[in-house]
């Protein structure tokens, strides 16, 4: 009897149940790697505990980074097992792995677990969005109000090509150059801009809203302790758009008092100019502005 | 050629264009589109002083610009000839003493705020010599603005009435009607590159007056590139 010449290239009968031990390798490095990343990186990832918000964006970090841990630990084991059992040694002949069968239970399984955790994320992120607004700009009608919304310290946000100035409106439209802002304290920011679209990007506070023409942007933010955080334009806005930053101040509330009224009495040699009509000129404060002047505009 | 020997290769090619592109947009962002002018400083009790004189034109030019309707700055070099040059090497912790010719008529400040000369000595400038506390924002012709110093200075405009206005640039201030603005500000003790720009809209015919010559280094735009 003739012998079976594809006998010898036929893979050794491997009893090894290969998907047990990646699971088990799986559940070990994820019952490690969870509570590491969960505890220790997770209140590293940025923007850190400026305000309020800023906290809040971390804790969602920190849970994403959590859930994410095991899912990237399920890929990096199979990947590491996949080769270390199974790559081609020197000198070895290639051969076909055995035939892939569909197995209902195991996509069952996958299904149910990704789509519950895409589930849970998005109304985890939808819950702690509608929270307080999460420092993002949320257009002239905000629906995430933080408690207390009707109290919070207004503050308007002006963008131009290519710096911020900021205006307070219970300092009688005062304007400065400086962002200060008072600490412990629920502010509501106005973002506008007066010409193209911009983008203010207040990092370490965790807010960051398009600044529109002609829109009335709002956001929330709850200030804490004293400090300094950066303010960039994060919409590319034209030649200086990478120099279209300065940074801010939380300070004591006695603090910004004595800067407010420092800053009104340099404002008030310009005051009776800005607060002309606009064909006059001037722009009195309003939430919104449009390109004005174009007299040499196209 | 082994897998590893590949990998290095690799690594080493990617390494050497990333730096490549680093050189490029560094020096694209610090002196793209004009070459540096290094403006002569003086030592007054060893403290340096320098004498900045520039106009600013309604239209540049032929001579100095292959835009010759783009409005611009023009500098003045130590010869007496007026360039077209916005990027101006300065020494650190320096006195810069600034006189300003502006020919161009008024277009008007898009933010009035910025009327208010600020960052520069005494928060005031001198027009026709008479010190300034406030210009008039509708009548404002053009800014010297270095938003990294504070420094903010507004002219006023040629009115439209002038006996003698200037068509093209080179314009001369013994012939032409102009404004003319004067002050001094410190130049920083830390070495780097301070843009500056004009805020008013006055690039004529681009959207918003902001396009052309506003959004090119070389008009209306340049760096005070502060050495130690």
């Amino acid at each position: 009897m003739a012998a079976n010449p594809d006998a010898a290239q036929a893979p050794p009968s491997d009893s090894t149940n290969h998907g047990v031990r990646v699971v088990a390798a799986w559940l070990v490095l994820s019952a490690i790697a969870t509570p590491l990343v969960a505890i220790y990186v997770g209140p590293l990832i940025p923007p850190g505990n400026g305000s309020v918000q800023a906290q809040g964006q971390t804790f969602s970090n920190q849970v994403m980074a959590s859930f994410v841990t095991p899912v990237l630990c399920l890929m990096a084991v199979f990947f590491a097992y996949g080769l270390i059992k199974f790559h081609t040694r020197r000198n070895e002949a290639v051969l076909d792995g055995p035939p892939l069968r569909n197995d209902s239970r195991v996509q069952l399984l996958w299904i149910v677990i990704t789509t519950t955790m895409v589930l849970f994320l998005a109304g985890f992120g939808t819950y702690e969005l509608l929270k307080d607004g999460a420092g993002g700009g949320q257009g002239p009608n905000p629906i995430a109000l933080p408690a207390h919304h009707q109290t919070a310290y207004p503050v308007q946000v002006i963008a131009q090509q290519w710096q911020f100035t900021y205006r307070y409106p219970s300092l009688g439209g005062m304007e400065s150059n400086q962002l200060v802002l008072p600490a412990d304290r629920l502010v509501v920011l106005h973002v506008t801009s007066l010409d193209a679209v911009h983008s203010f990007w207040a990092y370490q506070l965790g807010v960051k809203a398009d600044a529109n023409p002609g829109v009335d942007n709002v956001a929330y933010v709850t200030t804490k302790g004293p400090m300094v955080f950066n303010v960039r334009c994060a919409e590319l806005c034209g030649l200086w758009h990478p120099y279209m930053f300065n940074n801010g101040t939380v300070v004591p509330q006695a603090q910004f008092n004595r800067w407010a009224a420092h800053a009104v009495a340099l404002y008030a040699s310009i005051k009776p100019y800005v607060n002309r009509p606009t064909d006059k000129g001037g722009a009195p404060f309003a939430y919104s502005y449009l390109p004005e002047p174009t007299r040499r505009a196209g | 050629m082994r897998v590893g020997v590949k990998l290095l290769l690799v690594a080493a090619a990617v390494t050497a264009v990333g730096v490549i592109i680093g050189f490029y947009v560094s020096n694209l962002t610090t002196l793209a589109g004009s070459p540096a002018y290094d403006v002569p400083v003086s030592m007054h009790n060893g403290h340096p002083v320098v004498d900045l004189e520039f106009q600013t034109v309604a239209a540049v030019g032929s001579k100095l610009s292959q835009n010759p309707d783009w409005v611009s700055y023009l500098i003045r070099t130590t010869g007496g000839e007026w360039k077209r040059e916005t990027v101006w090497d300065l020494p650190a912790n320096a006195t810069v003493h600034v006189t300003w010719f502006n020919f161009d008529g008024a277009s008007g400040l898009r933010n009035p705020y910025l009327a208010r000369p600020q960052g520069m000595v005494g928060n005031r400038i001198l027009v026709y010599g008479k010190p300034v506390t406030r210009i008039d924002p509708n009548l404002a012709s053009h800014t010297f603005a270095v938003p990294a110093l504070g420094i903010i200075a507004a002219v006023p405009g040629v009115p439209d009435d002038a006996k003698h206005p200037c068509g093209f640039a080179p314009c001369s201030p013994g012939k032409n009607s102009h404004v003319t603005v004067k002050f001094t500000f410190h130049t920083p003790k830390t070495p780097g590159h301070y843009r500056w720009q004009c805020f008013v809209p006055c690039a004529a015919g681009w959207i918003f007056g902001f396009g052309g010559p506003m959004q090119t280094i070389g008009y209306m735009d340049g760096f005070l590139n502060v050495k130690a």
